[in-house]
């Protein structure tokens, strides 16, 4: 017999707002990585203003964390779902600051003639995007089988930064009139491993919640 | 860096250091034919706090009372098992009840303050247990009101009634009576239900101070109150007979944060009541 229907109703929605946020921020992303391969100078402006949405999405739902804390007292699980909850929005939150970024730089590179077709970093983008997705429906599932497979993926993400970063490096060395078109994919590059390893960090909440444990999972390289 | 560990605070790593006061093993309780407790086994540890929680009619009260012998009062009543304390079997023969009580002190629900002044209530124990020289007793008083954080609210109305006190006043001067006889297990059987908030902080703080040099046990209702004192927490139960099991016993920190085992987890979380 379910006894505190009330706030469990409101421990569910909140986890709905979760989900609202992260497919926020998966749109970002996508979008920070089409506006540099399409040179949308508009579309990067969108994606800073809409950063807005996204840091008053995580204030809400904090605020509302904070509420039932003080006013239900949870415990054990439900505890353990209110703290994740903190930690995962703040994660989404900063994974929202690196498309942003993307979009700065999107518009700093402006109308410069393209250093090469972007292959890789679109790759990462979208791995990063479906970890991202993936991961929200673990915590949502409270499946930590499937939060712990996710989190080694972001060796995938790993990888092509370690193919992106070599590609560039032989740019700059070929011709050293690269360096500064180069530096700018690398930041965007940068940008997108740190989000993956922002989705790892997810996964180690969702670990939490269905545990009872704190551990790291598979630390990335970077 | 390893964060491969469970929550643990400092509370429950003094708790784990200390050594076990009271220890029951095996314990079935009846009252006639009706079965209280079934087959409890569980350590509490010195100079911690220990609360007991779980719905009503688990056998929370039966389990304390099992400590000091309260339950030899109910007709019927009947103990298989061991019960311990500093291990020594408390149901066995030659075991003085007076002297066990002495130990095992107990606080109630409702604060029950005799009839008397301030002074005589908390002097009432030692002047049963011999003590009759004016100035020790004053000395016993003084040191008990203090150690019950009263003191400095009633020194000057030791002579007038104890029953014109307030109602947090009343039960600290039923903890003072208690600490008077010098126990080194105090016993709580929902302290603070009778409590407003504040009187109920004043009491948990007071608990806290407490424990450094007593071993206390309280049964609560309030699962919060519990999470606020406590070191070690169990969790009770009523099996389909409605004999009281023990479901889960360990660390506060654990328990109402990561419980074991799913009965305990529901009632905790309000799943189940």
């Amino acid at each position: 017999m379910e006894i505190r229907t009330t706030f469990h109703k409101k421990l569910r929605e909140m986890q709905d707002e979760v989900l609202v946020m992260g497919s926020m921020v998966e749109k970002t992303l996508m979008s920070s990585v089409k506006a540099l391969k399409e040179r949308d100078l508009d579309l990067a402006h969108q994606i800073i203003s809409d950063d807005l949405k996204v840091n008053q999405k995580r204030f809400e739902i904090e605020e509302r964390c904070v509420e039932l804390i003080a006013t239900q007292q949870p415990m054990a699980s439900d505890l353990r779902i209110i703290i994740a909850i903190l930690n995962i929005t703040t994660e989404i939150e900063r994974i929202g600051d690196y498309a942003v970024g993307i979009a700065r730089i999107t518009i700093m590179i402006g109308d410069e003639p393209p250093l090469k077709p972007l292959i890789d970093i679109p790759r990462m983008a979208e791995q990063t995007v479906d970890m991202l997705r993936r991961s929200l429906d673990s915590f949502i599932n409270r499946d930590a089988e499937s939060a712990r497979k996710i989190a080694t993926e972001d060796d995938l993400v790993d990888h092509l930064y370690d193919q992106v970063f070599r590609e560039l490096l032989v740019f700059m060395a070929e011709d050293p009139k690269t360096i500064t078109r180069a530096t700018r994919l690398m930041w965007t590059a940068h940008n997108l491993e740190r989000a993956a390893d922002r989705v790892t960090n997810i996964c180690e909440r969702v670990v939490f919640i269905v545990t009872g444990k704190m551990e790291e999972i598979g630390a990335s390289k970077y | 860096m390893n964060r491969n560990h469970a929550l643990l605070s400092n509370k429950t790593l003094t708790a784990q250091a200390c050594a076990t006061k009271l220890r029951t093993e095996k314990v079935n309780l009846y009252y006639g034919s009706f079965q209280a407790l079934r087959n409890i086994t569980l350590d509490i540890h010195a100079c911690a706090i220990t609360a007991i929680i779980g719905p009503s009619g688990c056998g929370k009260s039966s389990l304390l009372r099992l400590f000091n012998r309260m339950n030899d009062l109910i007709p019927g009543a009947r103990v298989e098992g061991n019960v311990e304390l500093d291990g020594i079997l408390i149901y066995s023969p030659g075991i003085d009840v007076v002297e066990l009580r002495k130990k095992v002190g107990m606080v109630f629900q409702k604060p029950n303050p005799f009839p008397m002044s301030v002074f005589e209530n908390v002097a009432f124990g030692p002047r049963r247990h011999g003590m009759s020289n004016r100035a020790e007793l004053e000395e016993i008083v003084e040191k008990s009101l203090r150690h019950a954080a009263l003191w400095d609210e009633v020194k000057d109305k030791l002579e007038q009634s104890g029953l014109a006190l307030s109602g947090g006043q009343q039960q600290r001067l039923c903890i003072a009576r208690v600490l008077a006889v010098e126990p080194e297990v105090i016993l709580m059987d929902e302290p603070c239900s009778a409590l407003d908030p504040l009187a109920t902080l004043k009491i948990e703080d007071l608990m806290r101070n407490l424990a450094q040099e007593y071993t206390i046990i309280i049964v609560t209702h309030n699962m919060q109150q519990a999470a606020r004192v406590s070191e070690m927490a169990a969790f009770m139960m009523m099996e389909e007979d409605r004999a009281g099991v023990l479901v889960e016993y360990g660390p506060t920190s654990e328990l109402f944060t990561n419980p074991k085992d799913k009965r305990t987890e529901d009632y905790i979380t309000g799943r189940f009541g």
